[in-house]
């Protein structure tokens, strides 16, 4: 295929008007991305139709709904390292890593590598989406359950290496938050389940919710503890930023992570928070030699996030090729489009090059606008943390409320918030850690839903997983996740031998 | 208790608005997330009143997600029964859910029904290169052997893509709870699943299949109406045409809250009667895809009736 669309796109995307677009979007998205609980499924919804009725030609309309959704993608991660509440659904496991460096005095530090390994995840992700697009959607069609079901168990494969030295809480959070993942709507049988003829439970408990509850209402709660005890020491923020050494270091991860985050989110119906989990377990997994993951590792901060910025990228591939949403957010531009009275389809890079050459020029445009803009502010952002608590501790309460609020205007969700954010208090207390939970609840769904389509595809017969080409590929890959960390330490352990007799 | 006293306080404003004349403020309330068929519906109406000039101030459009509409149903029911100013967006897919008592303890009778604004009508396809050109060749195949046929739709078991492949298969003397069916998440997933050689059949609604139609990319075997559509459809032949009396409408409109003044709610269906006869809402209808649907006030609330009744006979017949 020719390249056409793009040199004309970069016309478009280069145009005055076009350009401020994209920065008014990307600064609207970082802010968007920073609050919790307000996604930029939320922040797209509200400028559609602003956009919409101001007469925007379509092809800045989404210029600067791609620019809101992508920049959340950048945002997101500043609240998840500064007061370890995700700011949104796909930082989650950014607070990891990040939020121990900021305990540490790093945050400038942390904030900075994260802003660069999302520019990474960003860049190579639109680099591939510009070769890789129309390929890639045919790779997306061969994904029916029973590979979706696979490629679960691959994931789940990498979740062995969230399994710590606490093995059985790892699980038991694991299960915990599979069973909480199965409140509401059965998808296959049209059932509900444990939802107490409660209608707002019909929909389970929203995956925001939980984030929530399971970080900042439970780090509220801790924050108050230890308030009240005296024992909260404030926070010293150095104003060091990374060496060029560690640059390097978290170019491997953040390129791995990339081709993680970059995969899942091409695949219709799993996003940056499954992307992001994903890269994070299987980058503890191939890197944690030193067991320094979870304690403020540079690459454990850098893997998610180059991850979540890849997979909002690859959530376009198939919005643009197939008419498919890859996100609940890219389904809300598909709607755009729709009103614009475009088709989206693989036709669309023939007959709408300005479109999509506009929106994918724009996207290089944007990350290298994101990364200028939030270098210089992390000095900014880091001075968050010296907020006196009297001002901290209400503060997220109160953002938390609203923000859960404003998402589902019902008081019960603000209720089921705090009644998590109590449980995770008390788990917390007892040595749980809250990303297993989470990862159980993610990806515990599509495994599910996936597994029963694919039996009831087949009738009944478990053949199905193993039928075709991909699913045995990765059947392969979960299994090789799983033994060659094993194999490579043996290998190092009996070099080491071998070094220390000869 | 401060809540409660809100609500009260915004009920009695609605109740004590102006009468026959337009309430104050005109919000529509999408029982889903932005980006949906509630949501279509809500921008179609507020859209098009605003542009026919037959509304002062654009409308409001407010989201409440949760079971398809049921929290939405009972929010309007349980705190804002009398505001004359909101209108909420439903579908023949809530009168199904409330036909299978999956909106609480509410039933139809529960709100007032105001119009329908526009349908979409279900669709069975297939893949280009399937041997299945007709319905009837469809039925004859699945008849012999349902298990060669696996079934993909946007919804669950007892949804509307199952209650359409459901009379199909009841067409083709087949126990519908036998169909192998998979139930994935919206019609995108189905297209792709039935283009990624998954399923063998497809069941979804007409406004997603018709461009990928065109484009060779599957085959509708049936539009499921009683009556031939225009446009793009005019080389689609329907259930009826082909002998089969079974139809699949896919309304969208909306309703107010059980309190709502006769004056208020006349007011809307006034409003919306005029609002259907415009050009600037055959334009919105259009650009979002559906079909005229022009079924108001009495009217709407019979059709509204007669569905949820239907509806409770199928879900009966079929075992669920």
């Amino acid at each position: 295929m020719s390249f056409d669309f793009l040199w004309q796109g970069m016309g478009v995307a280069l145009m005055p008007q076009n350009l401020l677009i994209g920065l008014v979007g990307c600064f609207l998205g970082t802010i968007i991305g920073c609050l919790p609980a307000i996604g930029p499924i939320n922040g797209i919804a509200l400028l559609l139709p602003i956009a919409y009725t101001s007469g925007l030609p379509a092809e800045s309309a989404l210029i600067l709904l791609a620019a809101v959704y992508y920049g959340a993608e950048y945002g997101g991660r500043i609240s998840s390292i500064l007061l370890n509440v995700p700011g949104d659904a796909g930082a989650v496991m950014t607070a990891v890593d990040g939020y121990p460096m900021a305990r540490r005095g790093e945050a400038a530090k942390a904030l900075a590598i994260s802003g660069i390994s999302s520019f990474y995840g960003g860049m190579i992700a639109v680099v591939a989406m510009t070769f890789l697009a129309v390929p890639l959607s045919l790779l997306a069609i061969k994904f029916g359950p029973a590979e979706y079901f696979v490629l679960m168990v691959f994931a789940f494969a990498t979740l062995g290496s969230m399994v710590g030295h606490e093995p059985v809480k790892t699980l038991l959070g694991c299960v915990l938050g599979l069973m909480l993942t199965t409140i509401g709507l059965d998808a296959t049988s049209g059932a509900y389940r444990f939802t107490f003829d409660q209608p707002e439970l019909h929909d389970g408990i929203e995956f925001i919710i939980l984030v929530i509850g399971l970080f900042s209402i439970s780090e509220v709660l801790l924050m108050l503890e230890s308030q009240v005890k005296g024992t909260l020491k404030p926070l010293a923020v150095t104003g060091s930023y990374p060496s060029w050494a560690e640059i390097r270091h978290i170019w491997w991860p953040s390129v791995r992570a990339t081709a993680i985050g970059f995969t899942i989110g091409v695949l219709p119906g799993t996003g940056a928070s499954v992307a992001s989990a994903v890269s994070y377990t299987t980058e503890k997994r191939l890197s944690d030699k030193e067991g320094t993951f979870g304690k403020g590792d540079i690459r454990g901060l850098a893997a998610p996030e180059a991850a979540n910025n890849a997979a909002a990228t690859g959530a376009f591939v198939p919005m643009l090729t197939l008419g498919v949403p890859g996100s609940g957010t890219t389904a809300v531009m598909l709607g755009a489009l729709m009103l614009y009275n475009i088709q989206p389809g693989p036709q669309l890079f023939v007959e709408q090059p300005k479109l999509v050459g506009g929106l994918i020029a724009s996207m290089y445009i944007g990350n290298i606008l994101l990364l200028i803009m939030n270098l210089p502010m992390v000095q900014l952002f880091a001075r968050m943390l010296l907020m006196p608590n009297w001002i901290l501790i209400p503060g997220i309460t109160a953002l938390s409320i609203l923000g859960v609020y404003t998402a589902y205007s019902s008081v019960m969700s603000v209720l089921i918030m705090f009644g998590i954010g109590i449980v995770g208090y008390l788990l917390r207390k007892l040595g749980f850690d809250m990303a297993p939970i989470v990862l159980g609840f993610v990806l515990g769904k599509v495994m599910e839903v996936n597994f029963r389509n694919a039996l009831a595809l087949s009738g009944g017969e478990f053949g199905i997983f193993f039928s075709s080409t991909l699913s045995i590929i990765l059947w392969i890959m979960a299994v090789a996740i799983v033994l060659v960390p094993i194999w490579l330490r043996r290998r190092q352990a009996a070099r080491a031998a071998a070094g220390q007799t000869a | 208790m401060r809540k409660t006293l809100l609500f009260a306080a915004l009920a009695l404003t609605g109740l004590a608005g102006p009468a026959l004349a337009q309430p104050a403020k005109t919000e529509c309330l999408a029982g889903a997330k932005p980006g949906g068929g509630f949501d279509l519906t809500c921008r179609l109406a507020g859209n098009a009143l605003h542009a026919a000039k037959l509304i002062k101030d654009p409308m409001a459009v407010s989201y409440m997600e949760g079971g398809v509409g049921a929290v939405a149903y009972n929010h309007v029911i349980g705190t804002r029964p009398g505001d004359g100013g909101l209108v909420i967006a439903a579908s023949s897919g809530s009168a199904l859910l409330i036909a299978q008592g999956k909106f609480g303890k509410h039933d139809e009778n529960a709100v007032r029904w105001v119009g329908a604004l526009g349908t979409d009508f279900g669709v069975v396809a297939v893949a280009p290169d399937s041997p299945i050109k007709t319905l009837k060749d469809l039925i004859a195949a699945f008849g012999k052997d349902p298990g060669a046929f696996p079934v993909g739709g946007g919804g669950a078991v007892g949804s509307q893509d199952w209650m359409k492949m459901a009379m199909i298969a009841k067409e083709a003397k087949v126990d519908p709870k036998k169909m192998r069916y998979a139930a994935l998440e919206g019609g995108g997933a189905v297209t792709t699943a039935l283009q990624g050689g998954h399923i063998k059949i497809a069941s979804g609604d007409a406004s997603e299949m018709i461009n990928l139609h065109q484009q060779g990319k599957l085959r509708i075997l049936a539009v499921m109406s009683d009556r031939r559509l225009a446009g793009a459809f005019k080389d689609i032949p329907t259930t009826y045409e082909q002998g089969y009396t079974i139809d699949w409408p896919i309304w969208r409109g909306l309703y107010v809250g059980p309190k709502v003044s006769d004056a208020d709610y006349k007011w809307w269906v006034d409003t919306l009667t005029k609002l259907t006869k415009t050009d600037e809402f055959v334009k919105e209808r259009e650009a979002r895809g559906l079909f005229a649907f022009d079924s108001l006030g009495a009217d709407f609330d019979k059709r509204v009736k007669a569905d949820t009744a239907k509806f409770r006979a199928l879900a009966k017949e079929a075992g669920l």
